[in-house]
């Protein structure tokens, strides 16, 4: 399915949360939002989903205006994963993951949608918490198990806001992998807002960065993220380390606040 | 699952499928039991007073008195059918204490029935808000749905006389329901309203409800003071809450308009359980999170301001109920509801017993127990709650 943003903005009052965002994502397609905090990536995720209604342009799959197409389908199309998330005290973690089924369930579940369930949890190496009640999990893992009821849900459109906040470094690299593994095998897409860049860098097709609610750079990782980019949008110097291993990007300072 | 390369000895994982099949077992078997122990504790409670009746005699005298009333309805209105019923070769014996039809039957059950109905529509209610509102604190009492709705029944009864004249006594009992869920909805929308509001946490939610809560407490107070001498016990009533309002013709009343609202919230329950993921997700889940909201608290006020006509302010059930079946049988809503009211049922039923006989002959408000119980239990929820959020 193809994603087709066109100057999508949002205004609350006189600010301007996003300001005129256009960019489209292709099936199997990784996209990344970077930005400083508050540059409108959250509002940008949530816009897609409907979530915020937009103040204007328009957000389209395959053609369609998202306002247009009914909840329900829409819900069958796009799967969130919000950057705080809520959970309650006596829920367990399969529970929590068959959420993402709720389309398809109509009152009792069928062993088919458990077995979708089951998938998920497999997916993130969750399955042997499947019985534990969400407040007995670190937060990493429960920031996993939104990710499963995301997985579970088998949208075409994945949007994560910060799905790795919350994990250790090699979860990190195991979510990002797991993720654009299945979003390729799928021929799904992903949006995902983080914050680390080298993560932006190593699993984004493309990346788009904000700033102050603009769209100050589209395109491939290694076009965008540039130190003249990072200097400009974050105020921090970098370097760019290449080796076998691929392209890093290092930031060593904080540029002094002069003017922002 | 089954990893070979899994050392021998650990246990392997159960799937999802077993698991969910267990747990689903498990919480129909905990239903069925509480309703198990709803009937008993009627049965046994029936049979508690001035005049004790054993528990035989109380199963004979409602058995008894239900095939007396089927003969006569079948002779009056169907002599074809009533003939053929008088030629089962079986009749229910007449209990063995002969006042017990007339005490079980005339008195006890009609405020057993009260109760029972008044404990599943505030507990399922109570339940229902804390889903929607996702806040473990709120219920019809600390939201100032109770005290709402008795004020609107007070009001209804005062002027009741004056506006409707000569009608029928039905119908004053139809107007003092439609008081009280005007006033019901009144409150509920106004802690709507503040629940929307920017920066409201739980805390103040509450808090709000149990203010508007007092406003109408004080209403109520008023009332009393302007209103004649006779009406006046019956508004005392209302403030401390009873079961004396029990009557066959309300309890008639009262069980449709508990039992449709609790089917309609059961249907509610998968996107009550969508909606503890956030108002975020379950948007994303395709559920239209306002309209949710808007028609479950209208329909857990409309039971439970039913209920609260007849009885008074009883505060503290709808938390109570919805808590401690969160406790033992999980969030899922399908099963939360249908438990937590007759939880709901039981407690109320057991003290109101107890309100009736502990001090006996005197009766003592079962409104006074729920105080002391529910603000002991508010007390411990939260305690316990400190450090580790309650929902």
């Amino acid at each position: 399915m193809e994603l087709v943003l066109e100057g999508v903005s949002k205004a609350y009052g006189t600010q301007m949360a996003l300001d005129g965002v256009s960019f489209s994502v292709h099936p199997g397609e990784v996209v990344a939002l970077v930005g400083p905090n508050g540059s409108g990536k959250s509002s940008l995720i949530k816009a897609i989903a409907t979530i915020h209604t937009t103040t204007g342009g328009t957000v389209s799959i395959d053609g369609r205006d998202v306002r247009a197409i009914d909840p329900i389908e829409l819900a069958m199309l796009l799967g969130y994963v919000p950057q705080g998330f809520s959970y309650t005290l006596y829920s367990t973690v399969f529970e929590t993951v068959l959420m993402g089924r709720r389309r398809y369930i109509k009152w009792s579940v069928s062993d088919e949608e458990l077995s979708r369930v089951q998938r998920a949890l497999d997916a993130l190496e969750m399955g042997q918490h499947a019985a534990k009640f969400m407040d007995e999990l670190s937060g990493g893992e429960r920031q996993k198990v939104f990710i499963a009821r995301a997985l579970a849900q088998e949208p075409r459109i994945f949007l994560f806001d910060e799905p790795t906040s919350a994990l250790d470094i090699r979860y990190q690299i195991e979510v990002m992998e797991t993720m654009r593994r299945i979003t390729r095998e799928q021929n799904s897409s992903m949006i995902v807002a983080v914050h680390d860049l080298n993560l932006a860098y190593r699993y984004a097709d493309a990346v788009v960065v904000l700033n102050r609610g603009k769209m100050v750079g589209y395109g491939k990782p290694c076009d965008v993220l540039t130190p003249d980019c990072i200097r400009s949008v974050y105020g921090v110097d970098s370097f760019a380390v290449e080796n076998e291993y691929g392209k890093f990007i290092v930031p060593f300072r904080a540029r002094e606040s002069s003017g922002i | 699952m089954s990893d070979p390369s899994c050392p021998p000895g650990s246990a392997p994982q159960p799937s999802v499928n077993t698991l969910y099949k267990a747990g689903s077992r498990r919480r129909i078997i905990l239903i069925a039991a509480l309703l198990l122990g709803v009937v008993a504790a009627a049965i046994l409670s029936a049979g508690i007073g001035t005049v004790s009746i054993s528990p035989e005699d109380t199963v004979l005298a409602v058995a008894h008195a239900c095939a007396v009333s089927i003969q006569n309805f079948l002779h009056t209105y169907l002599p074809a059918v009533g003939s053929w019923y008088d030629a089962i070769p079986f009749t229910v014996p007449a209990p063995s204490n002969p006042q017990a039809e007339l005490i079980v039957v005339g008195f006890r059950l009609p405020r057993i029935f009260l109760a029972i109905l008044t404990g599943i529509s505030l507990a399922v209610a109570g339940a229902v808000m804390q889903g929607l509102l996702r806040n473990p604190l709120v219920s019809p009492f600390t939201l100032g749905l109770s005290s709402a709705a008795s004020f609107g029944a007070a009001i209804a009864i005062v002027i009741g006389p004056a506006v409707l004249g000569g009608l029928l006594a039905i119908g004053s009992n139809s107007f003092i329901i439609i008081m009280a869920f005007v006033f019901g909805w009144l409150s509920m929308l106004l802690v709507y309203a503040i629940s929307r509001a920017r920066g409201v946490n739980q805390a103040t939610l509450v808090l709000s409800g149990v203010v508007i809560g007092y406003i109408f407490s004080a209403g109520i107070t008023a009332l009393q003071y302007i209103s004649s001498n006779e009406k006046l016990r019956d508004l005392m009533v209302w403030l401390m809450g009873g079961m004396w309002g029990a009557s066959w013709g309300a309890v008639l009343l009262l069980i449709p308009l508990t039992l449709i609202p609790f089917f309609l919230l059961e249907r509610m329950a998968w996107d009550l359980n969508a909606l503890s993921a956030g108002d975020d997700v379950a948007k994303n889940l395709g559920i239209n999170v306002n309209r949710l909201r808007l028609s479950g608290l209208m329909i857990s006020t409309f039971a439970a301001s039913c209920c609260l006509a007849f009885t008074g302010i009883i505060g503290f059930i709808g938390l109570m109920g919805p808590h401690i079946c969160r406790m033992i049988i999980g969030n899922d809503h399908r099963y939360l509801i249908p438990c937590a009211g007759l939880m709901g049922a039981a407690i109320l039923l057991v003290s109101d017993t107890a309100a009736r006989t502990i001090m006996s002959p005197v009766e003592i408000p079962v409104g006074v127990i729920m105080y002391v119980l529910g603000g002991i239990f508010f007390l411990f929820l939260i305690m316990r709650a400190r450090g580790r959020g309650l929902y």
